[in-house]
């Protein structure tokens, strides 16, 4: 059984429009000690399922319609709130893509992560600033016992996500969901903190769903990935064979826009390619039709008619695309 | 070890707790420093004047209506021949706990109901501030009068009924401060942590939200003193103590005739509320982040 299953998943947002599909009819499962990335261009759903899979859903506003998600077995889109917060920080934790505003400012940094600590394992209050001192030093702030009295205005972005990861890593989650977590920060930045998170998913076998606009981090961090586009899959699979044969015309748009994603640059792609366009706005979500035809370069009458089907390929490749193997 | 990145820091200045920060843009407000310094003098009398000056307040010490400074009595005696100075000094403590405890009450009342209001939104909010606007429109003065006289004037029924009455402003603060901060990353954050709704409510956002909360405490507890010292002079008060308000209220048919009377312990009244205010002022200098950078 996977660790984590996601079946049908269909998301609703409530808009002043109607309700409009942000997540339609997302299936898709995590094992242990996986990394599986979200990739695809702002509003395309990925923050939201990773909400969705915390229980966090804007409230009042977004819900879950329909499907389930499974983690362990156990149904997650009717557990109670209590059972969810008991699950967060402690089985599933979430680190974010800001990390100058996701620490609290008023308390020090080790007192966060010892609150954690002592929330959801009941330790004491000395046993859970050791704790936290060592977390510190797992996710290599130097000096962390003198770091840990320090506020979230005293260090640097990198430093500060590094804190993030720590108080996410504190309960020993068995999912840490990583929403851009490099996206604010600048790049030799960003290279550490891949290579912590990596070193951290080999000593822990903690399994990450990382959510990003950024091939190149899928491409160094991932095993498996899903693009998303308006709200539904539009290509999964091995990374590396879908950055080296993408099936749909958008997974190729992602990846001819990124410099040396594939080892050489060969001659049918001299130049970086944008995909033109954007994407499209929530009242076209849930239409009965291919939703990146009208920025599609290979569009048919068949694209406008209908949805496109999951068309499997070797390696548990699937793409949702008509022409899928033509590509 | 081997493995890990080597990384020189330079030596950045000694971290500073918010507190500490507060008090250096503090100290630089200076009318604040010398309301300190008053307010501080003030409570230090009201504490320990009773030891250093012993008279008895209600004991009629010499004849009536002794201006200041004759006859050995330095703020002179009152219509029944009580001292002054003896009065001003045991009401201080009066008027200073009533005010504190009915600023207090009003934070408990109006923190409880904002925060409520800002964090659940939907019809929490919209019945708990029509129960606040309700608040609002209420004449103060009379309400609490109504509230003294029913329940009797004890003094933890005055200051029940200032804190009844006063707590309007501090949850409508409270609630906007919540309705900001709970939409903030860093709350989600929290969430995401596993928080419940109460650690949520009061010790992730309430912490955040303080400081304007701190600042309109302050100036509450000024109001406060105020406040008794109308309900004082209205004769709404605990005959069995001295408070400032009461020395007015109880001189208030001399005030031609000895005018003294009632000027010493309004300047009482007047000083000690100026501070308050200064201070008040102050802190809102020392926790406005805005203000901060200049």
């Amino acid at each position: 059984m996977a660790l984590l299953e996601v079946e049908n998943l269909r998301i609703e947002l409530t808009t002043r429009d109607g309700t409009a599909p942000v997540i339609d009819d997302l299936s898709f499962t995590l094992e242990a000690e996986e990394t599986l990335s979200f990739v695809g261009e702002s509003g395309c759903g990925k923050s939201m399922t990773a909400l969705a899979l915390m229980g966090l859903l804007p409230e009042g506003i977004g819900r879950v319609a329909g499907g389930h998600i499974r983690f362990n077995g156990e149904e997650l889109t009717t557990a109670t709130p209590a059972r969810l917060r008991e699950i967060r920080g402690n089985d599933i934790s979430m680190i974010f893509q800001e990390p100058m505003t996701s620490l609290n400012p008023v308390f020090t940094v080790g007192e966060q992560i010892a609150e954690v600590l002592r929330a959801h394992q009941g330790l004491s209050r000395s046993a859970a600033w050791d704790q936290a001192v060592e977390l510190l030093d797992a996710v290599r702030i130097p000096n962390p016992k003198g770091r840990a009295g320090d506020y979230p205005f005293q260090m640097s972005g990198g430093q500060r996500q590094r804190a993030m990861i720590a108080i996410a890593l504190a309960c020993q989650p068995k999912i840490l969901i990583a929403d851009e977590p490099t996206t604010a920060l600048d790049v030799t930045v960003q290279a550490q903190i891949f290579d912590l998170l990596r070193d951290l998913r080999r000593q822990t076998g903690t399994s990450i769903i990382m959510i990003t606009h950024d091939m190149g981090a899928v491409a160094e961090m991932a095993e498996r990935m899903i693009v998303m586009y308006a709200g539904r899959q539009a290509e999964i699979g091995p990374v590396e064979q879908i950055i080296d044969h993408a099936r749909h015309p958008y997974t190729q748009g992602l990846i001819s826009c990124v410099p040396h994603i594939q080892a050489v640059l060969t001659d049918d792609r001299p130049d970086l390619v944008e995909v033109p366009g954007i994407v499209p706005s929530l009242r076209e979500f849930g239409k009965d039709q291919c939703l990146f035809a009208s920025r599609c370069a290979h569009v048919t009458q068949t694209c406008l008619d209908a949805r496109p089907p999951q068309k499997a390929f070797s390696a548990g490749q699937i793409a949702d695309c008509w022409h899928a193997e033509a590509f | 070890m081997s493995d890990k990145p080597i990384i020189i820091e330079d030596e950045t200045p000694k971290a500073q707790s918010p507190f500490s920060e507060a008090w250096g843009m503090f100290r630089r407000n200076h009318a604040a420093l010398v309301a300190l310094f008053v307010l501080a003098v003030i409570v230090f009398m009201a504490i320990f004047g009773p030891l250093l000056y012993p008279t008895d307040p209600f004991e009629m010490v010499w004849a009536p209506f002794s201006p200041p400074g004759q006859e050995g009595f330095l703020l002179g005696t009152d219509y029944l021949g009580r001292d002054l100075l003896a009065m001003v000094i045991n009401g201080a403590k009066v008027s200073l706990l009533i005010g504190l405890a009915a600023a207090l009450v009003s934070i408990f009342i109006g923190v409880s109901i904002g925060a409520l209001a800002g964090f659940y939104r939907g019809w929490v909010e919209e019945l708990l501030m029509r129960i606040t606007e309700f608040f609002q429109v209420l004449p103060t003065l009379l309400f609490s009068m109504v509230i003294v006289a029913l329940f009797g004037a004890s003094l933890p029924m005055i200051t029940l009924a200032i804190g009844i009455v006063s707590w309007t402003a501090v949850a409508r603060i409270t609630r906007s401060e919540f309705l900001r901060i709970r939409e903030l990353e860093y709350v989600m954050a929290a969430r995401a942590c596993g928080v419940s709704n109460t650690r949520l409510m009061f010790g992730v956002i309430l912490p955040n939200a303080l400081p304007p909360i701190i600042v309109q405490s302050a100036l509450m507890v000024g109001s406060a003193i105020l406040f008794e010292a109308g309900l004082s002079f209205l004769g709404l008060t605990d005959p069995n103590v001295v408070s400032w308000g009461q020395i007015i209220g109880s001189n208030r048919q001399y005030i031609l005739d000895a005018s003294y009377t009632v000027t010493i312990p309004g300047v009482a009244i007047f000083i000690t509320v100026l501070a308050i205010s200064l201070v008040g002022d102050g802190l809102n200098d020392a926790l406005n982040p805005k203000l901060r950078q200049r």
